[in-house]
Protein backbone atom coordinates (compact mmCIF):
# COMPACT_ATOMS: atom_id res chain seq x y z
CA UNK A 1 0.00 0.00 0.00
CA UNK A 2 1.32 3.41 -0.86
CA UNK A 3 1.75 6.24 1.63
CA UNK A 4 1.34 8.82 -1.09
CA UNK A 5 -0.49 12.02 -0.31
CA UNK A 6 -0.78 11.22 3.35
CA UNK A 7 1.15 13.24 5.88
CA UNK A 8 3.76 11.40 7.92
CA UNK A 9 2.64 10.46 11.42
CA UNK A 10 4.75 11.72 14.32
CA UNK A 11 5.60 9.57 17.34
CA UNK A 12 7.10 11.27 20.41
CA UNK A 13 8.96 9.23 23.05
CA UNK A 14 9.01 10.87 26.50
CA UNK A 15 9.58 9.96 30.13
CA UNK A 16 9.53 12.92 32.52
CA UNK A 17 12.31 11.40 34.61
CA UNK A 18 15.65 11.14 32.85
CA UNK A 19 17.50 7.89 32.32
CA UNK A 20 14.51 5.57 31.98
CA UNK A 21 15.64 4.32 28.56
CA UNK A 22 14.07 6.65 25.96
CA UNK A 23 17.12 6.68 23.73
CA UNK A 24 17.82 2.93 23.91
CA UNK A 25 14.20 2.28 22.90
CA UNK A 26 14.25 4.96 20.19
CA UNK A 27 17.39 3.41 18.69
CA UNK A 28 15.79 -0.03 18.71
CA UNK A 29 12.67 1.44 17.06
CA UNK A 30 14.86 2.97 14.33
CA UNK A 31 16.32 -0.47 13.62
CA UNK A 32 12.95 -2.24 13.72
CA UNK A 33 11.36 0.40 11.49
CA UNK A 34 13.84 -0.39 8.72
CA UNK A 35 12.35 -3.87 8.41
CA UNK A 36 8.85 -2.40 8.38
CA UNK A 37 9.31 0.36 5.82
CA UNK A 38 11.56 -0.70 2.96
CA UNK A 39 10.77 1.66 0.16
CA UNK A 40 9.95 4.74 2.27
CA UNK A 41 12.17 4.65 5.36
CA UNK A 42 11.05 6.32 8.53
CA UNK A 43 12.72 9.52 9.72
CA UNK A 44 14.32 10.03 13.16
CA UNK A 45 14.71 13.10 15.34
CA UNK A 46 16.79 13.48 18.50
CA UNK A 47 14.93 16.23 20.31
CA UNK A 48 17.08 16.09 23.44
CA UNK A 49 19.29 18.83 22.05
CA UNK A 50 21.26 19.64 25.19
CA UNK A 51 22.13 16.01 25.95
CA UNK A 52 21.86 14.43 22.51
CA UNK A 53 22.68 10.74 22.54
CA UNK A 54 20.71 9.03 19.77
CA UNK A 55 23.52 9.66 17.28
CA UNK A 56 25.86 7.65 19.53
CA UNK A 57 23.94 4.46 18.71
CA UNK A 58 22.76 5.07 15.14
CA UNK A 59 26.23 5.51 13.61
CA UNK A 60 25.37 8.52 11.46
CA UNK A 61 27.37 9.76 8.50
CA UNK A 62 27.00 13.44 9.16
CA UNK A 63 26.36 15.83 6.37
CA UNK A 64 27.55 19.41 6.85
CA UNK A 65 26.67 20.95 10.23
CA UNK A 66 24.24 23.85 9.88
CA UNK A 67 24.36 26.77 12.27
CA UNK A 68 21.53 27.51 14.66
CA UNK A 69 21.22 31.18 15.50
CA UNK A 70 18.84 31.65 18.40
CA UNK A 71 18.17 34.77 20.40
CA UNK A 72 20.36 37.79 21.09
CA UNK A 73 22.29 38.94 24.13
CA UNK A 74 23.05 42.51 25.19
CA UNK A 75 26.61 43.82 24.99
CA UNK A 76 27.98 47.12 26.24
CA UNK A 77 30.46 49.06 24.10
CA UNK A 78 33.08 50.18 26.67
CA UNK A 79 34.04 53.10 24.42
CA UNK A 80 30.54 54.56 24.67
CA UNK A 81 29.64 53.65 28.28
CA UNK A 82 29.79 56.63 30.68
CA UNK A 83 29.11 54.49 33.75
CA UNK A 84 25.86 56.34 34.54
CA UNK A 85 24.25 53.22 35.97
CA UNK A 86 20.92 53.57 34.15
CA UNK A 87 21.07 50.01 32.85
CA UNK A 88 21.42 47.89 35.97
CA UNK A 89 18.16 48.87 37.73
CA UNK A 90 16.06 47.74 34.72
CA UNK A 91 17.74 44.32 34.58
CA UNK A 92 15.62 41.69 36.32
CA UNK A 93 18.27 39.01 35.80
CA UNK A 94 21.06 40.54 37.92
CA UNK A 95 23.28 40.44 34.85
CA UNK A 96 24.91 43.91 34.89
CA UNK A 97 28.04 44.61 36.94
CA UNK A 98 31.05 46.92 36.86
CA UNK A 99 33.44 45.46 34.26
CA UNK A 100 35.91 43.20 36.10
CA UNK A 101 38.62 44.37 33.69
CA UNK A 102 37.80 48.09 33.93
CA UNK A 103 35.59 49.36 36.75
CA UNK A 104 34.94 52.65 34.94
CA UNK A 105 32.38 50.95 32.70
CA UNK A 106 29.51 48.49 33.09
CA UNK A 107 29.59 44.93 31.83
CA UNK A 108 26.88 42.35 31.06
CA UNK A 109 27.45 38.77 32.18
CA UNK A 110 26.48 36.68 29.12
CA UNK A 111 25.65 33.73 31.38
CA UNK A 112 23.06 35.73 33.31
CA UNK A 113 21.67 37.86 30.44
CA UNK A 114 18.18 36.78 29.34
CA UNK A 115 18.31 38.77 26.10
CA UNK A 116 15.31 40.98 26.93
CA UNK A 117 16.93 44.24 25.73
CA UNK A 118 15.45 46.32 28.57
CA UNK A 119 18.94 47.80 29.17
CA UNK A 120 19.31 48.72 25.50
CA UNK A 121 16.36 51.12 25.78
CA UNK A 122 17.42 52.39 29.20
CA UNK A 123 20.90 53.45 28.07
CA UNK A 124 21.01 57.20 27.29
CA UNK A 125 24.26 56.85 25.33
CA UNK A 126 23.21 54.14 22.90
CA UNK A 127 26.13 52.08 24.24
CA UNK A 128 24.27 48.77 24.44
CA UNK A 129 23.35 46.64 21.48
CA UNK A 130 21.82 43.24 20.94
CA UNK A 131 24.14 40.67 19.38
CA UNK A 132 22.66 37.55 17.84
CA UNK A 133 24.07 34.33 19.17
CA UNK A 134 25.27 31.23 17.40
CA UNK A 135 23.69 28.85 19.94
CA UNK A 136 24.34 25.47 18.39
CA UNK A 137 24.50 23.35 15.26
CA UNK A 138 22.09 20.93 13.66
CA UNK A 139 22.69 18.01 11.37
CA UNK A 140 20.94 15.88 8.83
CA UNK A 141 22.73 12.52 8.87
CA UNK A 142 22.41 9.27 6.98
CA UNK A 143 22.13 6.15 9.09
CA UNK A 144 21.70 2.59 7.92
CA UNK A 145 18.03 2.74 9.06
CA UNK A 146 17.01 6.12 7.64
CA UNK A 147 17.69 9.83 7.95
CA UNK A 148 18.44 11.27 11.42
CA UNK A 149 17.89 14.93 12.31
CA UNK A 150 19.83 15.93 15.40
CA UNK A 151 21.43 18.95 16.98
CA UNK A 152 23.84 20.16 19.58
CA UNK A 153 22.85 23.15 21.63
CA UNK A 154 26.02 24.73 22.96
CA UNK A 155 26.33 24.13 26.72
CA UNK A 156 24.33 26.51 28.87
CA UNK A 157 22.33 28.09 26.05
CA UNK A 158 18.68 29.00 25.97
CA UNK A 159 16.23 28.43 23.14
CA UNK A 160 16.35 24.65 23.20
CA UNK A 161 12.64 24.73 22.30
CA UNK A 162 13.33 26.75 19.15
CA UNK A 163 16.04 24.33 18.09
CA UNK A 164 13.72 21.36 18.66
CA UNK A 165 11.05 23.04 16.54
CA UNK A 166 13.61 23.68 13.80
CA UNK A 167 14.85 20.09 13.49
CA UNK A 168 11.33 18.67 13.75
CA UNK A 169 10.27 20.91 10.91
CA UNK A 170 13.23 19.84 8.79
CA UNK A 171 12.46 16.19 9.51
CA UNK A 172 8.82 16.66 8.51
CA UNK A 173 9.73 18.31 5.22
CA UNK A 174 12.17 15.53 4.46
CA UNK A 175 9.58 12.89 5.41
CA UNK A 176 7.16 14.46 2.95
CA UNK A 177 9.80 14.45 0.22
CA UNK A 178 10.53 10.76 0.54
CA UNK A 179 6.87 9.90 1.31
CA UNK A 180 7.82 8.46 4.66
CA UNK A 181 4.98 7.26 6.84
CA UNK A 182 6.40 8.19 10.20
CA UNK A 183 8.77 10.49 12.08
CA UNK A 184 10.08 8.99 15.35
CA UNK A 185 11.12 11.63 17.88
CA UNK A 186 13.36 10.81 20.86
CA UNK A 187 12.26 13.44 23.38
CA UNK A 188 14.00 15.32 26.18
CA UNK A 189 13.40 14.66 29.89
CA UNK A 190 11.23 16.97 31.98
CA UNK A 191 8.01 18.73 30.96
CA UNK A 192 9.18 22.25 30.08
CA UNK A 193 9.93 24.23 26.95
CA UNK A 194 11.78 21.65 24.77
CA UNK A 195 9.26 18.93 25.72
CA UNK A 196 6.36 21.16 24.74
CA UNK A 197 8.07 21.91 21.41
CA UNK A 198 8.77 18.21 20.89
CA UNK A 199 5.10 17.29 21.57
CA UNK A 200 3.55 19.92 19.33
CA UNK A 201 1.60 18.37 16.48
CA UNK A 202 2.49 14.76 17.29
CA UNK A 203 0.05 11.88 16.80
CA UNK A 204 1.08 9.61 19.65
CA UNK A 205 3.18 9.89 22.80
CA UNK A 206 4.93 6.78 24.10
CA UNK A 207 5.95 7.31 27.73
CA UNK A 208 8.88 5.18 28.88
CA UNK A 209 8.79 4.89 32.66
CA UNK A 210 10.53 2.82 35.31
CA UNK A 211 9.04 1.04 38.33
CA UNK A 212 10.09 3.46 41.05
CA UNK A 213 8.37 6.15 43.08
CA UNK A 214 10.29 8.63 40.93
CA UNK A 215 9.25 7.04 37.65
CA UNK A 216 5.58 7.10 38.63
CA UNK A 217 5.74 10.65 40.01
CA UNK A 218 7.23 11.98 36.77
CA UNK A 219 4.99 9.79 34.59
CA UNK A 220 2.00 11.64 36.05
CA UNK A 221 3.52 14.99 35.12
CA UNK A 222 4.43 14.02 31.57
CA UNK A 223 1.02 12.41 31.03
CA UNK A 224 -0.56 15.67 32.19
CA UNK A 225 1.56 17.53 29.66
CA UNK A 226 0.61 15.24 26.74
CA UNK A 227 -3.08 15.45 27.65
CA UNK A 228 -2.91 19.23 27.94
CA UNK A 229 -1.69 19.36 24.35
CA UNK A 230 -4.23 16.73 23.23
CA UNK A 231 -1.63 14.12 22.27
CA UNK A 232 -2.91 10.54 22.80
CA UNK A 233 -0.57 8.71 25.17
CA UNK A 234 0.45 5.13 25.94
CA UNK A 235 3.04 3.88 28.41
CA UNK A 236 5.62 1.12 28.72
CA UNK A 237 7.66 0.15 31.78
CA UNK A 238 11.39 -0.34 31.40
CA UNK A 239 13.44 -2.40 33.91
CA UNK A 240 10.02 -3.70 34.97
CA UNK A 241 11.31 -6.56 37.15
CA UNK A 242 13.72 -4.44 39.24
CA UNK A 243 10.93 -3.50 41.63
CA UNK A 244 7.78 -5.52 40.89
CA UNK A 245 5.75 -3.56 43.41
CA UNK A 246 6.54 -0.38 41.49
CA UNK A 247 5.39 -2.00 38.25
CA UNK A 248 2.15 -3.01 39.97
CA UNK A 249 1.65 0.60 41.07
CA UNK A 250 2.12 1.76 37.47
CA UNK A 251 -0.36 -0.85 36.21
CA UNK A 252 -2.91 0.35 38.75
CA UNK A 253 -2.31 3.99 37.88
CA UNK A 254 -2.60 3.26 34.15
CA UNK A 255 -5.85 1.33 34.65
CA UNK A 256 -7.34 4.12 36.76
CA UNK A 257 -6.34 6.75 34.19
CA UNK A 258 -7.47 4.77 31.14
CA UNK A 259 -3.87 4.82 29.96
CA UNK A 260 -2.89 1.89 27.77
CA UNK A 261 0.14 0.01 29.17
CA UNK A 262 1.62 -1.55 26.04
CA UNK A 263 4.64 -3.38 27.38
CA UNK A 264 6.92 -4.33 30.22
CA UNK A 265 10.61 -4.56 29.37
CA UNK A 266 12.72 -6.55 31.85
CA UNK A 267 15.99 -5.26 33.28
CA UNK A 268 18.65 -6.63 30.97
CA UNK A 269 22.36 -5.87 31.09
CA UNK A 270 22.33 -6.25 27.28
CA UNK A 271 20.90 -2.71 27.08
CA UNK A 272 23.95 -0.90 28.56
CA UNK A 273 26.15 -3.43 26.74
CA UNK A 274 24.64 -2.44 23.38
CA UNK A 275 24.97 1.25 24.27
CA UNK A 276 28.68 0.74 24.90
CA UNK A 277 29.05 -1.07 21.58
CA UNK A 278 27.26 1.88 19.96
CA UNK A 279 24.42 -0.13 18.40
CA UNK A 280 20.70 -0.72 19.04
CA UNK A 281 20.08 -3.67 21.38
CA UNK A 282 17.83 -5.30 18.76
CA UNK A 283 20.77 -5.40 16.34
CA UNK A 284 23.36 -6.86 18.70
CA UNK A 285 21.26 -9.05 20.95
CA UNK A 286 18.00 -9.75 19.08
CA UNK A 287 17.21 -12.74 21.29
CA UNK A 288 17.76 -10.99 24.61
CA UNK A 289 14.67 -10.62 26.80
CA UNK A 290 14.80 -6.81 26.54
CA UNK A 291 15.08 -6.82 22.74
CA UNK A 292 12.08 -9.18 22.46
CA UNK A 293 9.98 -7.03 24.76
CA UNK A 294 10.92 -3.87 22.84
CA UNK A 295 9.90 -5.61 19.62
CA UNK A 296 6.47 -6.24 21.09
CA UNK A 297 6.14 -2.61 22.16
CA UNK A 298 7.15 -1.57 18.64
CA UNK A 299 4.45 -3.69 17.00
CA UNK A 300 1.78 -2.28 19.31
CA UNK A 301 3.00 1.25 18.63
CA UNK A 302 2.81 0.96 14.84
CA UNK A 303 -0.64 -0.61 15.15
CA UNK A 304 -1.75 2.39 17.20
CA UNK A 305 -0.31 4.75 14.59
CA UNK A 306 -2.17 2.77 11.98
CA UNK A 307 0.88 2.37 9.78
CA UNK A 308 0.86 0.03 6.81
CA UNK A 309 3.62 -2.30 5.66
CA UNK A 310 5.23 -1.03 2.49
CA UNK B 1 29.06 26.16 51.52
CA UNK B 2 26.88 25.80 48.46
CA UNK B 3 27.08 22.56 46.53
CA UNK B 4 25.19 21.76 43.33
CA UNK B 5 24.65 18.13 42.34
CA UNK B 6 24.42 17.91 38.53
CA UNK B 7 24.98 15.38 35.75
CA UNK B 8 24.11 16.24 32.17
CA UNK B 9 22.46 12.89 31.44
CA UNK B 10 19.24 12.18 33.28
CA UNK B 11 18.81 9.25 35.63
CA UNK B 12 22.47 8.91 36.64
CA UNK B 13 21.69 9.26 40.34
CA UNK B 14 21.80 13.00 41.13
CA UNK B 15 18.94 12.75 43.61
CA UNK B 16 20.33 9.54 45.14
CA UNK B 17 23.61 11.28 45.93
CA UNK B 18 22.13 14.67 46.84
CA UNK B 19 19.62 13.27 49.34
CA UNK B 20 22.14 10.98 51.06
CA UNK B 21 24.73 13.76 51.13
CA UNK B 22 22.16 15.97 52.86
CA UNK B 23 21.32 13.24 55.40
CA UNK B 24 24.99 12.54 56.11
CA UNK B 25 25.94 16.18 56.62
CA UNK B 26 22.99 16.98 58.86
CA UNK B 27 25.03 15.85 61.87
CA UNK B 28 27.79 18.38 61.02
CA UNK B 29 25.89 21.54 60.19
CA UNK B 30 22.55 23.02 59.31
CA UNK B 31 21.59 21.62 55.90
CA UNK B 32 19.22 23.14 53.37
CA UNK B 33 18.10 21.13 50.36
CA UNK B 34 16.86 22.86 47.21
CA UNK B 35 15.18 20.68 44.60
CA UNK B 36 15.91 22.71 41.45
CA UNK B 37 14.63 20.02 39.05
CA UNK B 38 11.34 21.89 38.95
CA UNK B 39 10.02 19.93 35.92
CA UNK B 40 10.44 16.53 37.57
CA UNK B 41 11.39 16.99 41.22
CA UNK B 42 12.00 13.80 43.19
CA UNK B 43 13.99 14.78 46.32
CA UNK B 44 10.85 14.85 48.48
CA UNK B 45 10.24 11.15 47.81
CA UNK B 46 13.40 10.38 49.82
CA UNK B 47 13.72 13.19 52.38
CA UNK B 48 9.97 13.18 53.13
CA UNK B 49 9.49 16.84 54.05
CA UNK B 50 6.29 18.03 55.62
CA UNK B 51 5.49 21.10 53.54
CA UNK B 52 4.23 23.92 55.71
CA UNK B 53 4.55 26.80 53.28
CA UNK B 54 3.59 27.19 49.66
CA UNK B 55 3.98 30.38 47.67
CA UNK B 56 3.23 30.90 44.00
CA UNK B 57 6.22 31.38 41.68
CA UNK B 58 5.21 34.19 39.37
CA UNK B 59 6.27 36.08 36.31
CA UNK B 60 5.10 39.68 36.17
CA UNK B 61 3.28 39.99 32.88
CA UNK B 62 1.93 43.14 31.24
CA UNK B 63 -1.69 44.10 31.38
CA UNK B 64 -2.74 46.82 28.96
CA UNK B 65 -4.97 49.55 30.38
CA UNK B 66 -7.13 50.05 27.34
CA UNK B 67 -8.34 53.50 28.37
CA UNK B 68 -4.74 54.79 28.24
CA UNK B 69 -3.43 52.67 25.33
CA UNK B 70 -3.15 54.45 21.98
CA UNK B 71 -2.10 51.24 20.20
CA UNK B 72 1.15 52.91 19.12
CA UNK B 73 2.81 49.50 19.05
CA UNK B 74 5.97 50.52 20.91
CA UNK B 75 5.55 47.59 23.38
CA UNK B 76 5.34 45.11 20.49
CA UNK B 77 8.51 46.60 19.01
CA UNK B 78 10.59 46.32 22.18
CA UNK B 79 9.50 42.80 23.14
CA UNK B 80 12.28 40.38 22.18
CA UNK B 81 10.08 37.37 22.84
CA UNK B 82 7.05 38.15 20.64
CA UNK B 83 4.84 38.08 23.70
CA UNK B 84 2.84 41.09 22.49
CA UNK B 85 1.06 41.61 19.20
CA UNK B 86 -0.94 44.42 17.71
CA UNK B 87 -4.21 43.29 16.16
CA UNK B 88 -6.20 46.18 14.76
CA UNK B 89 -6.54 48.71 17.59
CA UNK B 90 -5.76 46.16 20.28
CA UNK B 91 -2.60 44.92 21.93
CA UNK B 92 -2.70 41.20 22.76
CA UNK B 93 -0.52 39.59 25.45
CA UNK B 94 0.66 35.96 25.20
CA UNK B 95 1.52 35.04 28.81
CA UNK B 96 3.39 31.84 27.94
CA UNK B 97 5.87 33.71 25.75
CA UNK B 98 6.43 36.50 28.29
CA UNK B 99 9.72 36.40 30.24
CA UNK B 100 8.53 39.09 32.67
CA UNK B 101 11.45 41.38 31.85
CA UNK B 102 9.49 44.65 32.17
CA UNK B 103 10.80 46.16 28.95
CA UNK B 104 7.31 46.91 27.58
CA UNK B 105 6.25 48.57 30.83
CA UNK B 106 9.19 50.95 30.87
CA UNK B 107 8.99 51.77 27.19
CA UNK B 108 5.27 52.55 26.94
CA UNK B 109 5.03 56.30 26.24
CA UNK B 110 1.50 56.44 27.70
CA UNK B 111 2.22 54.54 30.93
CA UNK B 112 -0.59 52.29 29.86
CA UNK B 113 0.95 49.04 31.09
CA UNK B 114 0.65 47.64 34.59
CA UNK B 115 2.17 44.35 35.61
CA UNK B 116 0.18 41.53 37.12
CA UNK B 117 1.53 38.34 38.62
CA UNK B 118 1.13 35.29 36.42
CA UNK B 119 1.69 32.10 38.41
CA UNK B 120 3.80 29.49 36.59
CA UNK B 121 4.46 27.21 39.53
CA UNK B 122 4.90 27.02 43.27
CA UNK B 123 7.72 27.15 45.77
CA UNK B 124 7.31 24.96 48.82
CA UNK B 125 9.16 24.76 52.10
CA UNK B 126 9.11 22.32 54.97
CA UNK B 127 11.22 20.39 57.43
CA UNK B 128 12.45 16.98 56.29
CA UNK B 129 14.25 14.01 57.85
CA UNK B 130 17.20 14.84 60.14
CA UNK B 131 15.99 18.42 60.50
CA UNK B 132 16.90 19.30 56.92
CA UNK B 133 15.20 22.45 55.70
CA UNK B 134 13.69 21.43 52.38
CA UNK B 135 12.74 23.73 49.51
CA UNK B 136 11.36 22.74 46.16
CA UNK B 137 10.07 24.43 43.05
CA UNK B 138 7.30 22.89 41.00
CA UNK B 139 6.58 24.01 37.43
CA UNK B 140 2.88 23.94 36.60
CA UNK B 141 2.08 21.40 33.88
CA UNK B 142 1.96 23.05 30.41
CA UNK B 143 4.07 26.03 31.52
CA UNK B 144 7.26 26.20 29.44
CA UNK B 145 9.75 28.14 31.60
CA UNK B 146 11.48 26.48 34.55
CA UNK B 147 14.27 29.05 34.93
CA UNK B 148 12.34 31.85 36.71
CA UNK B 149 11.16 29.32 39.33
CA UNK B 150 14.72 28.18 39.97
CA UNK B 151 15.80 31.81 40.31
CA UNK B 152 13.05 32.52 42.85
CA UNK B 153 13.70 29.26 44.71
CA UNK B 154 17.36 30.07 45.20
CA UNK B 155 16.55 33.62 46.30
CA UNK B 156 14.37 32.28 49.11
CA UNK B 157 17.39 31.65 51.24
CA UNK B 158 20.69 33.47 51.06
CA UNK B 159 23.75 31.37 51.93
CA UNK B 160 24.82 31.63 55.55
CA UNK B 161 27.97 30.59 57.40
CA UNK B 162 27.89 27.12 58.98
CA UNK B 163 25.05 26.19 56.68
CA UNK B 164 25.38 23.76 53.82
CA UNK B 165 23.09 24.42 50.88
CA UNK B 166 22.62 21.48 48.50
CA UNK B 167 21.07 22.13 45.09
CA UNK B 168 19.70 19.13 43.19
CA UNK B 169 20.01 20.22 39.52
CA UNK B 170 17.81 19.30 36.54
CA UNK B 171 19.25 17.04 33.81
CA UNK B 172 20.57 18.44 30.55
CA UNK B 173 22.96 21.31 29.97
CA UNK B 174 20.80 24.28 29.09
CA UNK B 175 19.66 27.46 30.81
CA UNK B 176 17.91 25.83 33.79
CA UNK B 177 21.12 24.01 34.73
CA UNK B 178 23.09 27.26 34.46
CA UNK B 179 20.57 29.00 36.71
CA UNK B 180 21.01 26.23 39.31
CA UNK B 181 24.79 26.51 39.16
CA UNK B 182 24.99 30.32 39.38
CA UNK B 183 26.82 31.36 42.52
CA UNK B 184 27.52 27.87 43.92
CA UNK B 185 30.95 27.07 45.36
CA UNK B 186 31.27 23.54 44.04
CA UNK B 187 29.58 21.18 41.59
CA UNK B 188 29.39 17.47 42.32
CA UNK B 189 28.87 15.69 38.99
CA UNK B 190 27.17 12.32 39.11
CA UNK B 191 27.80 10.21 36.03
CA UNK B 192 27.75 6.62 34.86
CA UNK B 193 30.49 4.87 32.89
CA UNK B 194 28.57 4.68 29.60
CA UNK B 195 28.94 6.61 26.33
CA UNK B 196 25.73 8.56 27.11
CA UNK B 197 26.94 9.48 30.59
CA UNK B 198 30.31 10.55 29.24
CA UNK B 199 28.94 12.60 26.34
CA UNK B 200 26.65 14.61 28.60
CA UNK B 201 29.27 14.97 31.33
CA UNK B 202 31.57 16.70 28.81
CA UNK B 203 28.83 19.28 28.20
CA UNK B 204 28.66 19.93 31.95
CA UNK B 205 32.43 20.28 32.24
CA UNK B 206 32.27 22.90 29.47
CA UNK B 207 29.67 24.93 31.39
CA UNK B 208 31.60 24.68 34.65
CA UNK B 209 34.81 25.87 32.99
CA UNK B 210 32.95 28.90 31.59
CA UNK B 211 31.48 29.63 35.01
CA UNK B 212 34.77 29.03 36.89
CA UNK B 213 33.14 26.54 39.26
CA UNK B 214 35.36 23.73 40.61
CA UNK B 215 33.97 20.22 40.38
CA UNK B 216 34.45 16.61 41.33
CA UNK B 217 32.98 13.37 40.02
CA UNK B 218 30.83 10.62 41.47
CA UNK B 219 30.84 7.51 39.28
CA UNK B 220 27.55 5.76 39.90
CA UNK B 221 26.77 2.20 38.74
CA UNK B 222 30.51 1.68 38.60
CA UNK B 223 31.30 -1.49 36.68
CA UNK B 224 28.45 -1.47 34.12
CA UNK B 225 30.49 0.29 31.45
CA UNK B 226 33.85 0.73 29.81
CA UNK B 227 37.08 2.66 30.41
CA UNK B 228 36.45 5.67 28.19
CA UNK B 229 35.06 7.69 31.13
CA UNK B 230 38.23 7.24 33.19
CA UNK B 231 40.41 8.22 30.22
CA UNK B 232 38.42 11.39 29.66
CA UNK B 233 38.49 12.36 33.32
CA UNK B 234 42.29 12.13 33.31
CA UNK B 235 42.31 14.39 30.26
CA UNK B 236 40.11 16.99 31.96
CA UNK B 237 41.97 16.70 35.26
CA UNK B 238 38.79 16.42 37.38
CA UNK B 239 39.06 14.35 40.56
CA UNK B 240 36.91 11.24 41.10
CA UNK B 241 35.61 11.67 44.65
CA UNK B 242 33.39 8.60 44.96
CA UNK B 243 32.45 5.38 43.20
CA UNK B 244 29.16 3.63 43.88
CA UNK B 245 29.19 0.12 42.37
CA UNK B 246 26.16 -1.13 40.47
CA UNK B 247 24.06 -3.26 42.75
CA UNK B 248 20.63 -4.65 42.04
CA UNK B 249 19.62 -4.63 45.70
CA UNK B 250 20.39 -0.91 45.88
CA UNK B 251 18.46 -0.20 42.66
CA UNK B 252 15.44 -2.03 44.08
CA UNK B 253 15.54 -0.13 47.37
CA UNK B 254 15.98 3.26 45.71
CA UNK B 255 12.96 2.47 43.56
CA UNK B 256 10.96 1.99 46.76
CA UNK B 257 12.01 5.41 48.08
CA UNK B 258 14.77 4.29 50.45
CA UNK B 259 18.01 6.28 50.48
CA UNK B 260 21.56 5.13 49.85
CA UNK B 261 22.55 5.74 53.51
CA UNK B 262 19.49 3.89 54.70
CA UNK B 263 20.39 0.80 52.65
CA UNK B 264 24.15 1.01 53.28
CA UNK B 265 24.81 3.09 56.45
CA UNK B 266 28.57 3.07 55.79
CA UNK B 267 27.94 5.69 53.10
CA UNK B 268 27.25 8.19 55.91
CA UNK B 269 30.94 8.28 56.79
CA UNK B 270 31.98 8.05 53.14
CA UNK B 271 29.88 11.09 52.22
CA UNK B 272 31.17 13.09 55.19
CA UNK B 273 34.67 12.29 53.96
CA UNK B 274 33.65 13.40 50.47
CA UNK B 275 32.51 16.70 51.96
CA UNK B 276 35.87 16.99 53.68
CA UNK B 277 37.57 16.54 50.30
CA UNK B 278 35.37 19.27 48.82
CA UNK B 279 36.31 21.72 51.59
CA UNK B 280 39.98 20.88 51.01
CA UNK B 281 39.63 21.56 47.28
CA UNK B 282 37.86 24.84 48.10
CA UNK B 283 40.52 25.76 50.68
CA UNK B 284 43.19 25.21 48.05
CA UNK B 285 41.31 27.46 45.66
CA UNK B 286 41.00 30.23 48.26
CA UNK B 287 44.77 30.33 48.76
Amino acid sequence: MSAQNSKAKQLIILSGKGGTGKTSISAAFAHLSAAHANSHPMVFVDADVDAANLSLVLEPESLEPKEFWGGSLAEIDPEKCINCGACSPVCRYDAIFPDPKNDQVQWIDPIACDGCAACVYACPEGAISMVRQHEGNWFQSNTSFGMLFHAELFPGRENSGKLVTLIKQQARLYAEDIQSQCVIIDGPPGIGCPVISACAGTDLGLIVTEPSLMGLHDLKRVLGTLRHFHVPAVVCVNKADIYPEGTRAIREFAAAEGLDLIGEIPYDEKIPRAMIEGKPVTVLFPDSPAAKAIQEVWHKTIDLLNLQED
Amino acid sequence: MQIAVASGKGGTGKTTIATSLALSLASLAKVRYFDCDVEAPNGHLFLKPEFTESTPAVIRIPQIQTEKCTACGRCVEVCEFHALAKVGKNILVFPQLCHGCGSCTWNCPENAIVEVPNPIGTIERGMALENIEFFRGLLTISEPMPTPIIRQLKKRMQPQPNTINIYDAPPGASCSVVETLRGVDFALLVTEPTPFGLHDLKQMLGILADMHIPSGIVINRDGIGDDSLEETLREYNVPVLLRVPFDRKLAENLAAGRTLVDVYPEYGGILRELYQQITEIMGGKAK
